[in-house]
């Protein structure tokens, strides 16, 4: 028996992010911009015992599926995180989130003095990961260290 | 192997590359102020949008002691620059026109956009605050040259480990050798970035920080001193903070070792006494010079014209 399901019920059509990391559900939905006042129904289950993690979160969006780049930004803050389509109730496809070594194109770098923000260069921001969990990442331009903090930041304040 | 490669970062090396430079620098150092022409028919340009005396005349007497050409520019003004062009542009002319691209710029990550950009090989010359490449490899090369060795000797980097890119990039080549001890002094505000330590942490090397060199003078060969990097701090009022919170004086060295040298990458203003520089332990002077050998092998090294 899934542990959701003792939770919350199914969902008709939408998307199940489970494998989250366990307290990042808030932020999946941030960096989805999944703000409440969009009028999704959004279950949204923390700290649940996973025999993979330890312990998990889970988020269910009724009636919302995933860009190609919204998945690569959950893999940034829950790298284990498995992603469900459900339509009519069934799961039509199941991803797995994947963090690659480098990180293109999804973040800017934080440093103002960063050739890597300048607009009229040809440069695609691009960073390292230094360490998965928690995540580091660091700039393959000029080497600045970028949080998790400072991702979800980015997302939540550029959209 | 150096054949046709861009320099970056000092990390980008290992030990036997740049043992492989000091040896071909002492050949270079023998053929004194004639050199040899090993690059004749080679053009070298210097991009540098920020200002240089050292690294850029040093370059440029290596290139011509080895017989190549030099063009290029030493300010920003007069060029396609000042009318709006970008990096990217500037570099992809100088590309067609040179063999060895050397740049030095204010934005971190220049370098690498630019090698990046052009085909021929790019040699980081100061990029912002963060790497200083060449000065590592100068830095050690003095103390190769001092004391044959750079394994087992105890360093203090001392002054503005924050903002300093010679500092930074020799913190980083020491983890390439073994020294002894490395003590890190420098004034809580000037503390190095917070990814220089998690770099240092994760290379394993050891270091100990410390505010005040007479705790450690007594017990270290050699005692690197770096300039306040005034035009990098974001807040004038931070440099009145820290400004003369440090300075080497005779009274200090009263109690290094016989032996121990003093280095800095200069410029120099008032982090070191001026009667420091007559005493024996400085040694900065003759760091200044051997950055004309060393970059004349780094130079015959990379365009081919040296053996590896």
């Amino acid at each position: 028996m899934k542990t959701e399901e003792l939770v919350v019920s199914r969902i008709r059509d939408g998307t199940v992010i489970d494998h989250i990391s366990a307290g990042q559900a808030l932020n999946v939905l941030r960096i989805l911009g999944v703000r409440g006042g969009e009028g999704y129904t959004v279950a949204l289950i923390m700290n649940v015992p996973s025999k993979k993690l330890g312990k998990k979160d889970i988020v269910k969006i009724e009636g919302r599926e995933l860009k190609p780049s919204e998945v690569d930004r959950i893999a940034l803050i829950a790298p284990d995180a498995t992603i469900n389509t459900v339509r009519d109730y069934k799961v039509v496809k199941k991803a797995s989130v994947r963090l690659p070594d480098e990180v293109r194109g999804l973040l800017s770098c934080t440093n103002p003095n960063c050739i890597s923000v300048k607009p009229r260069e040809p440069v695609l921001p691009t960073f390292t990961v230094i360490s998965r969990k928690p995540l580091v990442l660091s700039c393959k331009y000029c080497g600045t260290h970028i949080s998790q903090e400072e991702v979800v930041s980015q997302y939540t304040s550029g959209g | 192997m150096f054949r046709g490669r861009d320099v970056l970062s000092i990390l980008d090396f290992e030990r036997r590359d740049l043992e492989k430079l000091f040896r071909t620098a002492v050949l270079m150092e023998r053929t004194g102020k004639k050199g040899r022409p090993l690059l004749r028919g080679k053009i070298m340009a210097t991009a540098f949008f920020e200002p240089s005396t050292r690294t850029r005349l040093s370059f440029e007497t290596a290139m011509h002691r080895l017989g190549g050409s030099v063009i290029g520019f030493s300010e920003a003004e007069g060029t396609s620059i000042a009318k709006g062009e970008n990096l990217a542009d500037t570099i992809r002319m100088l590309d067609s026109y040179a063999d060895v691209i050397v740049m030095r710029h204010r934005l971190e990550g220049a370098a690498r956009l630019a090698a990046e950009v052009a085909e021929c090989p790019v040699i980081n010359g100061g990029d912002g605050s963060r790497h200083h490449p060449t000065q590592a490899m100068i830095d050690l090369y003095t103390v190769w040259r001092e004391f044959g060795r750079v394994d087992g000797l105890s360093y203090a980097v001392m002054g503005d480990l924050r903002y300093g890119r010679a500092a930074a990039s020799l913190i980083y080549a020491l983890t390439i050798f073994h020294p002894g001890s490395v003590y890190l002094v420098a004034p809580p505000l000037l503390r190095p970035r917070k990814e220089i330590m998690d770099f240092l942490r994760r290379s394993g090397l050891e270091v100990k920080e410390v505010e005040n060199p007479e705790e450690i003078v007594d017990r270290i060969d050699v005692l690197y001193v770096t300039r306040i990097q005034k035009e990098r701090f974001p807040d004038p009022a931070e440099y009145e903070k820290v400004r003369g919170s440090y300075r080497v004086d005779p009274a200090l060295l009263e109690k290094a070792r016989r032996g121990m040298i003093v280095l800095h990458p200069l410029p120099k203003v008032d982090e070191i006494d001026l009667r420091v520089d007559e005493m024996s332990f400085a040694r900065y002077f003759r760091q200044a010079a051997y950055g004309v050998p060393v970059r004349m092998a780094l130079l015959a090294l990379i365009l081919g014209a040296v053996r590896e």
